[in-house]
């Protein structure tokens, strides 16, 4: 009979000092967030476009692994993002906030249009806009994420997307 | 004569298949007439499309340049006659994706006028080896074998690289083609001094001519220029009649026993491959200055009159080339064009012969093939498999479309020679999955790609922008710094500046 009180009282003490020192590891240790928020960033499109209500992709990884943001708010994504990141942060897939174009897009700027007043310019999350003062623009196709961002600030509206194959 | 060597490598896998040859090789390689009209397609290359230096209207003379080499991994296009070019619009043409792609059409005007060239034609072994590469640039030069590679680029590659032997590919392991073959037996000093260029340019000293055993008639003409040569360096070796022995990895690992990495090159085992084909391309194109305006085509199957091989000008509609064939029978039924493994079945003849069409192939009837049903694991396509793959478990996770797996699993590698296709009891399209799950996997990559540029675009714009509002700031602080210490001197210079100004205006 004292045999099996030892062995309680044995492993009782083991489980006390375990999750002492457990609680107190969790508590004072610096987390692993920042190796999180960079793998969080990777699966996301880094179209820098802004519509998930983050000033840009790497702000929105940062919400979703400190602030808990909704994993659905990337319309470039896709379903594919938000399935990534389901998987990589064990959460549930959830279908799209809001439904997005289909395929990628390029802005392009209606060069006869154009007065160069260079606000799609400092509007371009990813510089893809060049152009100078009073000159015309012209988008880099290659750089283009298809954001939008762009399209707004144009006084003269020469801006639109072109789907791209 | 000199006879050839059998030492071997070993090959894991491959398949002995009917081989059909002997269909289309009865006859000597037959010229087809001048056709009325040339589609010469702007892309006959694996690479960038060339672009087009003739204007609709222009009259182009036989061998003139007509669209110039773009791009790090491209090949100029030449007019194979001569004629006014009429069009430059999409036509179908045979390729793995899409169907229409933009091509020049030239309207034959019957002279075949050749254009006079500015320089005489030197002897090669007069030239360097710089001088030889770049003038293989300009021939519009592609790999012949069908991956229609740039060849001056695979050259340049190459020569970077510790080079041991040049092997020659005339394996030709496929069913039914036969112009490698025809071409062995009819231009064997051409392919001889193919090699003895390609050995100047690429300062080697052994090159392999390798063979399949199924072509004793090649094997003997070759042997024979050999002979009256004398060259020490070319050695004629014969490989077993099985496919897929004449894949390019293949080749070097049943000729030298070195398996190329996964992901690598021949070169990186100290090989390089060459199509015979190109081999006397390259020869016409240094001896002679007649750049690639034809090729040796195989038309043949149970769906065409008389099966042989022609030598094709670029440019002519496989209908043509089947009617000089004497037409279709009456139960043709599927084109084919390529050869029934790894070849690209078309719906229209109107599609031109272009740099990689080795095999025009017109079949009575489409194999019969059993519904597909599911995998049940048997294993018999790991065991065909030439790079040593698991097509079972790739099928597993192409249907799962899990890209990591399928990289992990060696999908990359696959060289896409249906052996797996062939033995599976359960009929599954395999070869048609993984082609096109790794066009899935580069779509994700270049995605990936895209991403990543887009990431670091974004973060050095906001280091940027954060530069610029930190030297603002300092600007700000450094001027009211000055205000603060100005004592009333400094104030009231700058009022009376002030008023100065005032006055002025």
């Amino acid at each position: 009979m004292p045999a099996m009180w030892t062995a309680i009282l044995t492993i009782a003490l083991i489980a006390l000092i375990a999750g002492i020192a457990l609680s107190y590891a969790s508590q004072s240790l610096p987390s692993d967030s920042g190796k999180l928020i960079d793998r969080v960033n990777d699966l996301l499109p880094q179209t820098q476009c802004a519509q998930c209500g983050y000033p840009g992709c790497k702000p929105y990884a940062e919400a979703i692994v400190n602030d808990n943001a909704a994993i659905n708010l990337c319309p470039p994504g896709g379903d594919d993002t938000i399935r990534r990141l389901a998987e990589t942060l064990a959460k549930d897939i959830l279908p799209l906030a809001e439904q997005a174009a289909n395929g990628r897009a390029v802005a392009i700027v209606d060069e006869s249009l154009c007065i160069g007043c260079t606000h799609c310019r400092s509007a371009c999350p990813v510089d893809a806009i060049v152009g100078a003062q009073q000159l015309m623009h012209t988008v880099i196709e290659t750089e283009c994420t298809g954001c939008e961002l762009c399209i707004a600030p144009c006084p003269v509206d020469c801006i639109s997307m072109r789907s791209v194959a | 004569m000199t006879a050839p060597t059998y030492d071997l490598g070993k090959l894991h896998g491959g398949l002995r298949l009917q081989a059909q040859k002997k269909l289309s090789t009865a006859h000597p390689i037959r010229k087809p007439p001048l056709p009325e009209q040339l589609v010469l397609p702007i892309t006959q290359h694996a690479g960038d499309p060339a672009q087009p230096v003739v204007g609709i209207g222009e009259q182009v003379l036989k061998g003139q340049l007509i669209a110039e080499a773009e791009g790090s991994l491209g090949a100029p296009v030449h007019a194979s006659s001569s004629g006014k070019v009429v069009a430059i619009e999409p036509w179908p043409v045979s390729r793995r994706f899409g169907d229409n792609a933009p091509c020049i059409v030239i309207e034959c005007d019957g002279k075949d006028q050749e254009i006079e060239s500015a320089e005489t034609p030197l002897a090669y072994d007069s030239l360097s080896a710089e001088v030889l590469l770049a003038k293989i640039l300009q021939g519009g030069i592609v790999g012949l074998g069908g991956a229609v590679f740039p060849t001056a680029q695979k050259l340049m590659q190459a020569i970077t690289c510790d080079l041991e032997f040049l092997i020659l590919n005339g394996v030709e392991c496929e069913p039914y083609i036969s112009c490698d073959d025809l071409l062995m037996r009819e231009h064997a000093a051409e392919v001889i001094g193919g090699a003895q260029i390609l050995m100047r340019a690429l300062q080697l000293d052994v090159t392999y001519i390798v063979v399949e055993s199924d072509k004793p008639e090649a094997i003997r003409s070759l042997g024979e220029v050999l002979g009256e040569h004398d060259d020490a360096r070319i050695i004629l070796k014969q490989v077993p009649t099985i496919y897929p022995s004449g894949g390019e990895d293949q080749l070097v690992q049943l000729v030298t026993n070195r398996e190329v990495p996964s992901g690598g090159l021949p070169t990186d085992v100290g090989c390089l491959v060459q199509n015979v084909g190109t081999a006397v391309a390259i020869h016409d194109w240094i001896v002679h200055n007649k750049p690639l305006l034809s090729r040796i085509t195989t038309v043949t199957g149970d769906g065409v009159a008389q099966a042989m091989n022609v030598e094709a000008r670029l440019g002519t509609t496989v209908a043509d080339i089947v009617e000089f064939a004497g037409g279709y029978t009456e139960h043709a039924n599927q084109l084919i064009i390529g050869g029934p493994m790894t070849g690209k079945s078309v719906t229209s003849d109107r599609v031109p012969v272009v740099k990689a069409t080795n095999c025009i192939l017109v079949l009575s009837e489409t194999p019969a093939q059993g519904p597909e049903l599911p995998c049940i694991r048997c294993g018999d396509c790991a065991s065909v498999c030439p790079v040593q793959l698991l097509p079972q478990q790739l099928f597993w996770y192409a249907c799962a479309d899990d890209e990591a797996k399928m990289r992990s699993y060696g999908l990359i590698d696959c060289i896409e020679c249906g052996c797996c296709d062939l033995v599976c009891p359960s009929h599954i399209p395999l070869t048609a999955d993984f082609r096109t799950a790794k066009a899935r996997i580069r779509e994700l990559a270049d995605e990936k790609g895209r991403a990543e540029r887009a990431r670091l675009r974004f973060e050095s714009r906001n280091e940027r922008l954060e530069k610029q509002q930190q030297s603002r700031d300092l600007e700000l602080e450094k001027q009211k710094e000055a205000a603060r210490t100005a004592g009333p001197d400094a104030i009231a210079e700058i009022l009376k500046r002030k008023q100065e100004q005032d006055e002025d205006q």
